[in-house]
C-alpha cells in the first residue's frame, strides 16, 4: 500500500514542493491536495500584472487541472481543512469529511494584516492576495473613482500602480517617511516617488490611519492628525502575518510562522511545513525563491533521500511596476566601518548604490538600471572578493568582460518575438516566452532543456535569464549560490576537489560513494569531470578512465559533424622544417586528406579522416616525428610564437626560443579546460599573447606576464601577473601558475573565469608572492608531467585500445 | 523466429563503452553496460544523426557526442524534454558471446 501524503494548501510553494517529490519519487505517496481557493495552483507573484491589465488570470496558471489528473494527484479546490488531527494522523475538511495521512504537508501561506482601526471590516475595504482581490478591484474600478492603498511598500505600490493604470485615482498612504523601506534607501525610494507621482498616483507620507469612514460601506479614510480623504476602496497592504491558525490549533509549535527546522519538518516529525506560513531560524519568508528553495528540501526528505537542508536564504527584490527598473538585495543601509561604492545620474534616473565590508558586497539598490542585479546578488551571495575590479564594478558586468552580453539584457524584454536569442541553436526570443509559459518553466536548467537556449556555448545565458525573470516575475530560480556539479549529486565542484584532496579518494566509485551519488555511473556530465579531479590530484596512482573521456579526448582527434576526425599535429611553438612538411604532405595524401587549413595557433589541421585510419596515420606522423597537437582536449593547446630577436628588428627576446621550451615543458598535460599559451617578442604583440591563458611579452628588460585572457566567445584580455627578468623564471612561474589552476578551477572553467571567480590577488599570493609555494608548485606539476608526456597517438599506432578503432567483424 | 549472428565476444566490448558493426545498410552501435547488459541501438542519433557509439555511456543510457542527447538504450527514445528515437535491434548474451538480431534485408557486411 502506497503511503499518505496529505498537502493543506494548494498554492506556489506546496506544489513546488510536490512537483520535486514527484520528480524523485513518482509514486511513493498517494497525494491529497486541498486548497481554499477555487483556482489550480497559480503564479500568486504575478497578480500585479494581471491587475495592471499586462496579463490575464489563464496566463498565470502554472498546474492546470491536468496536471493534477495526470499525476494521480486528488485535488480538492474550494475546500479547505479546518482541523488536523496529529494523534488520529487525519484531518477534517470543510465538508466534515476526514482523511487519513502518513505524512502532512503544511502550505497555509500568509494572510494579509489588516490594520486593527474602527471600520476595517466596512465593505470596499479589501486585502490583497489573491485573484478574488483582483476581480473585486477590477470591479471597483470599473464602477467607482477613488481609491485609497495603505501601505507604501512593495505589494502596496504595485497594487497603486494596477488601479492607476485601470482609471482609478489612487492616494498612497505610508506611515514612513520614505517608501518601500525595507528595500530601497532614501535616495532610491525619493527616485521611485517621483516617477510614480508622474505617472499620477497621490502620496500622503508619515499619515497614521486612524478610522475608516462610511455606512456600511466606505466612504472614506481619517488619519491621527484629523485629516480625511474620500475613497470608494480601501487596499491594506501593510504587511502579510503567517498563516498558522490550522498549526496553532493542532498544538505544532508556532511563533510568527510555523516553526520549522532545517529539513523543513515542524515540531511534529510526520508533518512537514514550507512557504509563507513557516518561520525558519527566526525568519519568516514572503517572496518566492525562498519558497522554492524549502519546496526542494521538503522533498527531497519527504522523498526519503533525506540529505537536503534549508539554511536560509538571502533575497532580493524586483518591483514589478512596467516601466520602473528597481533592484535590491541585502543589508543596503550601510552601518559602521562599510563602504558604499554609489553612482548617480539624476538626469538619466539612474542611481546604484553597493555596501561593501571587507571587500565583499553586502547589499545592493540599484534604480533605473537594473541590468546588473542579477550579477551583484550572485556576488553578494557567493561572497566574492570584488577588489580586482572594484573600480568598474558599477558600470557592470560587462566593462569587466565577463561571458555574456551583459549589456543588451536591459532591453531584451522590449525585443520581438522573432528575435533570437541563441545563435548556436536558433531559438527565438518567442520560443522561450511560449516554453516558459506553457511548460511552467522556472529555472534556468528548465529552459535550456526545453528550448536548447543557452544549452551549447552560453554567451546568450543573460539573456535568456533576463527573458525568464522578464516572464515569470521575480519568482524564477537564480542559480543557488552552491550547485550540484549535476544531477547526480548536490555537492560542488569544490566540494569534490576538496573531498578527493582531503579524504584521499583515488577513483571514481570511492568519490561517488563518499558523496552519496545518485547514479551509480555518474553521467556524461560529471564522469568527465572526476576523471581528470583523479588525474590532476593523483599522477601516477589514478588509472585514466577511457570510458569517461569525452569522445575527442578517448579517440585523439576532433569528432566533426560527419562522424569524422581531424588531426593536429604538434609543432613546438609552430616551428617546423621542410621536412617535416613533406612528412605531413605525404601523409594527406596516402590517408586522401579532402582539406586542410592553418589553425589559429600555427598548426595544420587535416580534415575528413575516418577513425579507422587513425592509428595508421598518426604510425606515419610518429615515424616523421610529430606527437599529438592535442588540438581535441581540455589539455595544452599551442604555444603561440612570433618571430623573435632572431629575424625580426624589433624583437627584444628569443620569442621563438622560449616558445619551444615552453611547449615541451607543459605538452601534454591535462586541464579543467583548454590551454592556450603565446610569446610575443616585442609589445607589438604579434602573438595575441594578451588573449591567452597564459601570455608573455617579452620587453627590452625582461618577460611581462600575463594570465587569464581567452578569444572566444567573450573576449577577455589577460591581467598583468608580474615582470620577471630571466626565461628560467618564465617558465618556472609558468608552470606554477598552470599548475594552481589545474587543481583549484572547475572542469570546463576557462583559466578567465576561474581568475574572476577566486580573484587575481589570490594567484598573485600563491604564485608570486610566496616562492616557496611556487616552488612546490611547479615541482607538482613537473612530477604530473613525468606521467602525461607520453605520446597518445604513438601507443595507439603500436596497437593500445585498439578497440576503439576497429568496427567489429562478424565473428 | 530471430536470426541471430554471433557478433562478437562480451569482452570485446568495453564496460560503459560500444562498439560499431557495419551492415549492408547501416552502422549499428553495440553498447555494454556496468553490469554487462548489452544492447543495440543503429548508430544514428534521431536528433543529427551523430555517431552514438563514440557517446559516454552510463545506467542504460548513451549521451550523444555532437550535442548531447541522451538516448535509451532499451528503447532507442530520446530521453528528457528532447523528442526523438533511434532503431533498436534486440542482443542475447550467451557463454560470454553476443549474439545481435537484425531485420530482414539488413545483412550484416
Amino acid at each position: 500500500m502506497k503511503q499518505k501524503l496529505i498537502v493543506i494548501g494548494n498554492g506556489m510553494a506546496g506544489m513546488r514542493a510536490i512537483e520535486e517529490l514527484l520528480k524523485l519519487e513518482p509514486s511513493l505517496y498517494d497525494i491529497t491536495v486541498f486548497g481554499n481557493e477555487p483556482h489550480p495552483n497559480y503564479n500568486r507573484i504575478m497578480l500585479s500584472p494581471v491587475l495592471a491589465g499586462d496579463k490575464q488570470v489563464d496566463d498565470i496558471i502554472l498546474n492546470p487541472l491536468e496536471w493534477y489528473r495526470d499525476n494521480g494527484i486528488t485535488l480538492h479546490t474550494g475546500n479547505a481543512v479546518t482541523e488536523i488531527d496529529r494523534v488520529g494522523q487525519y484531518v477534517i475538511d470543510a465538508a466534515g469529511d476526514s482523511h487519513q495521512y502518513d505524512r502532512l504537508l503544511v502550505a497555509t501561506g500568509s494572510t494579509p494584516f489588516m490594520i486593527p482601526v474602527p471600520g476595517a471590516d466596512k465593505q470596499g475595504v479589501i486585502g490583497f492576495r489573491d485573484i478574488k482581490d483582483v476581480d473585486t478591484m477590477l470591479e471597483y474600478a470599473a464602477n467607482h473613482s477613488r481609491a485609497v492603498v495603505i501601505g507604501g511598500g512593495l505589494l502596496g505600490l504595485e497594487a497603486a500602480n494596477g488601479l492607476r493604470t485601470r482609471g482609478m485615482e489612487v492616494t498612497v498612504v505610508h506611515l514612513l517617511d520614505s517608501l518601500m523601506e525595507r528595500q530601497l534607501d532614501k535616495p532610491a525610494a525619493a527616485l521611485l516617488k517621483a516617477t510614480l507621482e508622474e505617472r499620477g498616483l497621490n502620496f500622503l507620507m508619515q499619515a497614521q490611519t486612524a478610522e475608516i469612514l462610511g455606512e456600511g460601506h466606505v466612504t472614506g479614510v481619517r488619519f491621527a492628525d484629523g485629516s480625511e480623504v474620500a475613497a470608494d476602496l480601501v487596499v491594506m497592504a501593510v504587511g502579510i502575518r503567517p498563516n498558522v491558525t490550522l498549526a496553532k490549533d493542532a498544538g505544532i509549535h508556532c511563533e510568527r510562522g510555523i516553526v520549522v527546522n532545517d529539513t523543513m519538518q515542524t515540531f511534529d516529525p510526520k508533518i512537514y511545513a514550507v512557504g509563507e506560513c513557516v518561520q525558519h531560524r527566526g525568519e519568516c519568508y514572503g517572496l518566492v525563491a525562498p519558497l522554492f528553495e524549502q519546496a526542494r528540501v521538503a522533498a527531497n526528505h519527504l522523498a526519503q533521500i533525506g540529505i537536503g537542508r534549508y539554511e536560509g536564504s538571502v533575497t532580493s527584490t524586483k518591483l514589478k511596476v512596467t516601466g520602473v527598473d528597481l533592484f535590491s538585495a541585502g543589508e543596503f543601509n550601510e552601518s559602521g566601518g562599510d563602504e558604499t561604492l554609489v553612482l548617480q545620474d539624476p538626469a538619466q534616473g539612474v542611481y546604484k548604490k553597493l555596501v561593501i565590508r571587507d571587500n565583499r558586497i553586502k547589499g545592493a539598490v540599484l534604480y533605473g538600471d537594473t541590468m546588473d542585479g542579477t550579477w551583484y546578488f550572485t556576488l553578494l551571495r557567493e561572497e566574492t572578493d570584488i577588489s580586482a575590479f572594484r573600480g568598474t564594478i558599477l558600470f557592470g558586468q560587462h566593462d569587466i568582460g565577463d561571458a555574456g552580453h551583459g549589456d543588451a539584457s536591459a532591453s531584451v524584454m522590449a525585443l520581438p518575438a522573432g528575435a533570437e536569442i541563441c545563435g548556436c541553436n536558433g531559438v527565438c526570443k518567442g520560443d522561450i516566452v511560449d516554453a516558459i509559459g506553457k511548460k511552467g518553466l522556472f529555472t534556468l536548467e528548465e529552459v535550456r532543456a526545453h528550448t536548447k537556449a543557452s544549452s551549447s556555448c552560453g554567451s546568450c545565458t543573460g539573456l535568456v535569464e533576463a527573458i525568464l525573470a522578464g516572464t515569470v516575475g521575480e519568482g524564477y530560480d537564480k542559480a543557488p549560490s552552491k550547485k550540484g556539479m549535476c544531477g547526480c549529486t548536490e555537492h560542488s565542484h569544490d566540494d569534490v576537489i576538496a573531498a578527493i584532496r582531503h579524504s584521499g579518494l583515488k577513483s571514481m566509485q570511492a568519490v561517488r560513494d563518499a558523496l552519496d551519488w545518485k547514479n551509480p555511473d555518474g553521467c556524461a556530465a560529471c564522469r568527465p569531470a572526476l576523471n581528470y579531479y583523479l588525474l590532476a590530484h593523483w599522477p601516477g596512482e589514478y588509472q585514466d578512465d577511457a570510458q569517461s573521456r569525452f569522445i575527442n579526448e578517448r579517440a585523439h582527434g576532433n569528432i566533426q559533424k560527419d562522424g569524422t576526425y581531424s588531426v593536429v599535429p604538434r609543432m613546438f611553438g609552430g616551428l617546423c622544417t621542410a621536412d617535416e612538411l613533406r612528412a605531413i604532405a605525404d601523409v594527406a595524401d596516402k590517408y586522401r586528406v579532402p582539406e586542410m587549413k592553418v589553425t589559429g595557433g600555427q598548426r595544420i589541421d587535416m580534415f575528413g579522416v575516418k577513425k579507422e585510419d587513425l592509428p595508421a596515420m598518426w604510425k606515419d606522423l610518429s615515424d616523421a616525428g610529430f606527437v599529438s597537437g592535442h588540438a581535441y582536449g581540455k589539455a595544452l593547446r599551442t604555444v603561440k610564437t612570433c618571430a623573435g630577436k632572431k629575424w625580426c628588428r624589433f624583437g627584444t627576446q628569443d620569442s621563438t626560443g622560449l616558445g619551444v621550451q615552453l611547449e615541451k615543458m607543459t605538452w601534454g598535460s591535462w586541464m579543467p579546460h583548454k590551454f592556450k599559451l603565446a610569446v610575443s617578442g616585442c609589445p607589438r604583440n604579434c602573438a595575441e599573447a594578451t588573449i591567452k591563458d597564459f601570455g608573455v611579452v617579452c620587453v627590452d628588460s625582461g618577460y611581462e606576464l600575463h594570465i587569464g585572457g581567452n578569444g572566444g566567445i567573450k573576449v577577455r584580455v589577460t591581467d598583468v601577473l608580474c615582470k620577471v627578468d630571466t626565461e628560467e623564471e618564465v617558465l618556472e612561474y609558468c608552470a606554477a601558475f598552470i599548475q594552481l589552476y589545474r587543481e583549484e578551477g572547475h572542469y570546463l572553467e576557462r583559466t578567465a573565469p576561474w581568475v574572476e571567480r577566486v580573484g587575481l590577488n589570490h594567484i598573485k599570493q600563491k604564485v608570486v608572492d610566496d616562492a616557496d609555494n611556487r616552488k612546490v608548485l611547479r615541482e607538482r606539476f613537473l612530477y604530473s608531467q613525468t606521467f602525461a608526456q607520453v605520446d597518445p597517438w604513438k601507443a595507439r599506432a603500436q596497437g593500445e585500445q585498439s578497440h576503439e578503432f576497429k568496427p567489429l567483424r562478424i565473428a | 523466429m530471430k536470426d541471430w549472428i554471433e557478433i562478437a565476444a562480451l569482452d570485446d566490448i568495453p564496460r560503459l563503452g560500444a562498439r560499431v558493426i557495419r551492415t549492408d545498410t547501416m552502422d549499428v552501435a553495440i553498447f555494454r553496460t556496468r553490469d554487462d547488459q548489452v544492447f543495440a541501438l543503429r548508430d544514428a542519433c534521431p536528433h543529427r544523426g551523430g555517431p552514438l557509439s563514440q557517446g559516454i555511456v552510463h545506467g542504460t543510457s548513451v549521451s550523444c557526442p555532437l550535442h548531447n542527447w541522451k538516448i535509451d538504450l532499451a528503447s532507442g527514445q530520446a530521453l528528457g524534454p528532447d523528442e526523438g528515437c533511434t532503431n533498436v535491434f534486440a542482443t542475447r548474451v550467451e557463454d560470454g558471446k553476443v549474439y545481435l538480431a537484425l531485420k530482414a534485408g539488413e545483412a550484416a557486411a
